[in-house]
């Protein structure tokens, strides 16, 4: 036991004197934080648009102005005529050009009938989706303050809650998934990274021609990032809680433990993969592709996965960080207890013992 | 004749914040010799060795090498030296051929050149089989022996070789101050770094530093007179007991 | 300059020997742009719908029916209870619940007003408020159905109606593949440009064989050079198996000129080399060098409107992204495969790129020396 805390503490010191790393370490998800707490987001606001108004009357201004006060819209231009459209689009300036066409008050008092042009750079299908919804609902609110005086009959009201999150705040989304990035990251990735090095480096002879258990050893460099990442937890929980308003709504106790299965279930993996690799720079490799990247992906907190197709949806499934991902906004963000996430924490659990006894079982005892 | 002397140091110092590694040496190495740098680890002979190959300035004192000062003539040293790291610094994953050849082209010389350079080189070591072997694949011994020849592929003036018989088992080693003493013989100095007191006897002139300052310069037979030792061993245990700094 | 020819020589054989080379240039690309792309998609469709139906009379059967063929919704739980439905929005088997209480239909006939109930998961901010706003108008549009049923208008309708016709331009089949693939692409040419190329110079300082460099005659210029050229070349290679990649399995066809492209390309790949090279004169170790540049280009790319876009990001972050290389790119990527946008139409783009590679190389050219001070 005494030569298991040796070298659980060799290994400390490995990563505090790496103060570059060590640095990165526990700020990455800080920073991965304030970014999609207060940077990223997927809402559409903003965003800068062109009018082409050939009818410049009291009807026209009117609409204007309301979009352009709505924090979906910034008017960056008025264009002269249809032909500066493209040159426009090309260039890059703006998302989308309104156009009204002459006469349009008239058109409007007298027969009641007028038409609005949106036309939509769609190179981003979804922002031109959505600037095209709103601006419709903008236009269409101008409609019914038009017809306010007309009492419309048989109304149907539909009075909509929002649940978990009323201010439809990004973070509730993204917290939990950047929670699964950052451990997925630190563990995985680093550790495997470096019980590699031990190998590439030729240290790793050594360490196996010691009277410790192979595994032990093993063990003993994952320890280290084990706490670097319960470090990482805590920062991000408390900035969740402080920085973004975004509470945790469940039991912490349950939250807290099921943060340490995921991280074993990273370390694992992180263990699975340093034992196929030869390299640092494979390992780093081999981690983003088979870790980062379908953890970004696959856990639904980028992506929708219901969006994806069949087969990409069953390779979800495969991915660990999906089902932290969902324990989390469960626990943390709904609030609810053990028994709605009993499923996910079995197949986590499941994963890490599988894992594990792969790589027991693979890891080389001798050097090739 | 100064011409004669390939290596002069004057108060040659090299301080790092309050830390003086090399604490102003002076000593001067002639054409042809094999001149031994000695020391603890820690006692500062790999940084003063990197002075003079130009890998670090001086802070204060004066050296030259090959004639050129080193600090403001640092590139042409460069073209009349040789240099042999501790980790014997090939190209793990080109082969001995392609070893041979970059530093070969890299020190200018010809095709023509860099041709029959191989061929003798290939030759000398006995590698002809394993001219197209990654280095990676060659023995520790080989790999030595290697490094060594390409680091006097352009018959530079003078050779530096730093710990260069590290990990390498007896036999190796005494082949390897073989074609050490064939290079002396050929003109060219050699100035070496070891730890093992028992190459200090294979030197012309041995100098021993301790705590950043040269203790003792002299040959080993007159050091072993001076200091009452029957080895370079007890040699370097009297002066050594001195030390106060340990571990480089 | 001699020395060049053999630096370049030793690099790009060692390139050619290693067998992970193979795997960036060519799997890391396919796979990147095949998945990638199929699975970054951030319509909102699909929305799991619960309805719980108290009224169960002509109207609300038609509204049901109506919120179901929008497409937009997917009838996933028939509760006779809110509670009950509730608990499915717990169990994320649905994300949105409509109920429509008991004598809807009476009391829109009778009273002239009946009024609904929506309850949406809002964690996914986004999608609830689309899913909101999607069920709110086809429920408006219901509304204007029995309206119509109701009432007859007079041929001069008094109601004004205002038209709203959209067309989308450049991208009419609303393809989110073509919008991400050019960005993906971005995001594959920078990683093998810094993080690639500085792994690689500090695994050399690792070893040794750069102490050996510096020892010997060669200058300072060669060694960046060699260093760079031969990494400008192997991410152009990966530019071009994407280019090719994305025009066979997407039947992406840039609008631009390739050669637009390459030209913004090479100067972009020295500022993104020159990032790497300034990093490695930095890290003292390969796992250092990675773990930096996978920070540096996490945040950029992060930061580059790859994922979200720049217009919704606030003034501050905005800002960032103006010191940002990779925006630029990725910028440039779409509007010159999407739009055919020219050179003169990315001049702006090109000088700031080509300020940035004075930059980063002009720093790492100052940081490098042969011999420590």
């Amino acid at each position: 036991m005494k030569q298991f805390l040796v070298f659980v503490k060799k290994e400390f010191l490995h990563i505090w004197r790496d103060s570059r790393t060590l640095f990165i370490l526990i700020w990455m998800p800080v920073v991965q934080i304030v970014l999609y707490g207060f940077a990223l987001t997927n809402e559409v606001k903003n965003s800068k648009i062109a009018i082409l108004d050939e009818s410049q009357d009291e009807a026209t201004t009117v609409i204007i102005d309301r979009i352009d006060a709505s924090r979906y819209f910034q008017v960056i231009k008025h264009l002269h005529s249809y032909k500066e459209i493209e040159a426009t689009f090309r260039q890059g300036k703006v998302r989308m050009v309104i156009v009204f066409p002459q006469g349009f008050r008239n058109d409007l008092l007298h027969t009641h009938h007028a038409q609005i042009q949106l036309i939509a750079d769609a190179t981003d299908p979804n922002t031109a989706n959505t600037l095209t919804n709103y601006a419709s609902s903008i236009i269409n609110d101008y409609q019914e303050t038009l017809d306010r005086d007309l009492k419309l009959p048989y109304r149907i009201n539909a009075q909509v809650r929002m649940l978990y999150n009323p201010e439809l705040k990004g973070a509730y989304n993204f917290v939990p998934g950047v929670m699964a990035l950052v451990l997925m990251l630190v563990c995985a990735m680093m550790t495997s990274m470096a019980i590699v090095r031990e190998k590439e480096m030729g240290t790793m002879e050594v360490i196996l021609v010691s009277p410790l258990k192979p595994f032990r050893i093993i063990i003993a460099k994952t320890i280290p990032y084990l706490l670097v990442s319960m470090l990482n937890i805590a920062s991000i929980l408390l900035l969740s809680v402080y920085a973004l308003d975004v509470p945790i709504a469940g039991n912490l106790s349950l939250l807290l433990g099921e943060s340490i299965l995921f991280t074993i279930t990273s370390l694992s993996i992180g263990i699975l993969i340093s034992n196929s690799v030869k390299t640092q720079q494979a390992a780093m490799f081999t981690s983003m592709m088979s870790l980062f990247l379908p953890t970004l992906l696959f856990s639904g907190f980028l992506f929708p996965v219901e969006n994806m197709p069949i087969a990409l949806q069953i390779i979800s499934n495969i991915v660990p960080a999906k089902w932290y991902y969902i324990i989390v906004k469960q626990v943390m963000i709904k609030g609810l207890g053990i028994q709605y996430v009993w499923k996910e924490t079995l197949i986590l659990v499941g994963m890490t013992a599988g894992l594990l006894a792969i790589s027991i079982r693979n890891f080389k005892i001798r050097l090739e | 004749m100064q011409e004669q002397k390939v290596i002069t140091a004057n108060q040659l110092t090299k301080v790092f914040g309050n830390f003086t590694a090399v604490d102003r040496i002076s000593f001067e190495v002639d054409k042809g010799e094999i001149f031994g740098f000695l020391g603890a680890n820690g006692a500062g002979k790999t940084t003063a060795m990197r002075m003079l190959c130009g890998l670090l300035l001086p802070s204060s004192g004066q050296a030259t090498v090959a004639g050129f000062d080193v600090y403001r003539q640092n590139e042409q040293i460069k073209r009349n030296i040789g240099y042999m790291s501790q980790k014997f610094s090939l190209y793990e994953d080109l082969t001995v051929r392609e070893n041979i050849r970059f530093y070969a082209g890299i020190y200018g010389l010809s095709d023509e050149q860099i041709k029959l350079k191989t061929k003798s080189l290939l030759g000398q070591l006995h590698l002809e089989k394993q001219e197209k072997t990654l280095v990676r694949d060659l023995p520790l011994g080989w790999k030595q022996k290697l490094a060594f020849s390409i680091a006097i592929v352009h018959d530079p003036a003078i050779v530096f070789l730093d710990e260069p018989t590290g990990g390498v088992d007896p036999l190796a080693r005494k082949e390897f101050w073989g074609m050490i003493y064939e290079t002396s013989a050929k003109g060219i100095t050699i100035f070496v770094t070891t730890h093992y007191m028992d190459e200090a006897e294979y030197c012309n002139r041995v100098s021993i530093m301790v705590d950043g300052k040269i203790e003792a310069l002299d040959s080993p037979a007159r050091l072993m007179k001076t200091y009452g030792a029957d080895s370079m061993d007890g040699v370097f245990l009297k002066l050594a007991r001195k030390a106060t700094r340990v571990g480089e | 300059m001699r020395s060049l020819k053999f630096l370049l020589q030793k690099e790009l054989r060692q390139i050619t020997r290693d067998p992970s080379i193979f795997r960036i240039l060519f799997i890391m690309p396919m796979i990147q742009l095949l998945i990638l792309p199929l699975a970054a998609d951030y319509e909102i469709k699909n929305i799991n719908l619960g309805v719980v139906d108290q009224d169960h009379s002509e109207y609300s059967r038609k509204l049901v029916n109506k919120i179901i063929s929008s497409g937009y919704f997917r009838l996933r739980d028939y509760s006779s209870s809110f509670p009950h439905a509730l608990h499915s929005i717990e169990q994320d088997k649905t994300d949105l619940i409509l109920e429509i209480p008991a004598h809807f239909e009476r009391d829109l006939v009778q009273d002239n007003e009946a009024t609904l109930f929506v309850a949406v998961n809002a964690i996914n901010g986004v999608k609830a408020g689309l899913g909101g706003a999607y069920i709110q108008g086809i429920i408006k549009d219901y509304n204007q159905v029995v309206r119509t049923q109701w009432i007859q208008y007079p041929k001069f309708n008094p109601q004004a109606t205002i038209e709203v016709t959209s067309s989308d331009w450049y991208n009419p089949n609303m393809n989110y593949r073509v919008f991400m693939v050019p960005g993906i692409l971005v995001m594959l040419v920078t990683m093998i440009g810094s993080s690639f190329a500085a792994s690689n110079i500090v695994r050399e300082k690792e070893m040794g064989t750069i102490e050996q460099i510096n020892v010997t005659p060669i200058k300072k210029y060669e060694f960046i050079l060699g260093k760079l050229i031969p990494f400008w070349m192997l991410a152009i290679t990966v530019l071009t198996v994407g280019l090719i990649i994305a025009r066979l399995v997407y039947s992406i066809i840039p609008l631009g000129h390739y050669l637009t492209i390459y030209i913004f390309a090479s100067i972009y790949l020295l500022a993104v080399l020159g990032l790497g090279l300034l990093l490695s004169t930095y890290a003292q170790t390969q796992q250092q060098s990675m773990l930096v540049s996978f920070f540096i280009t996490m945040i950029f790319n992060l930061l580059s409107g790859l994922y979200t876009p720049i217009e919704s990001m606030p003034e501050w972050a905005q800002w960032i992204t103006k010191f940002n290389p990779v925006s630029y790119f990725i910028e440039v990527m779409r509007m010159v495969m999407l739009k055919g946008s020219g050179l003169s139409d990315i001049k702006y783009h090109i000088l700031a790129v080509i300020g940035f590679a004075v930059f980063f190389n002009g720093w790492a050219v100052l940081n490098y020396k042969k011999r420590s001070i």
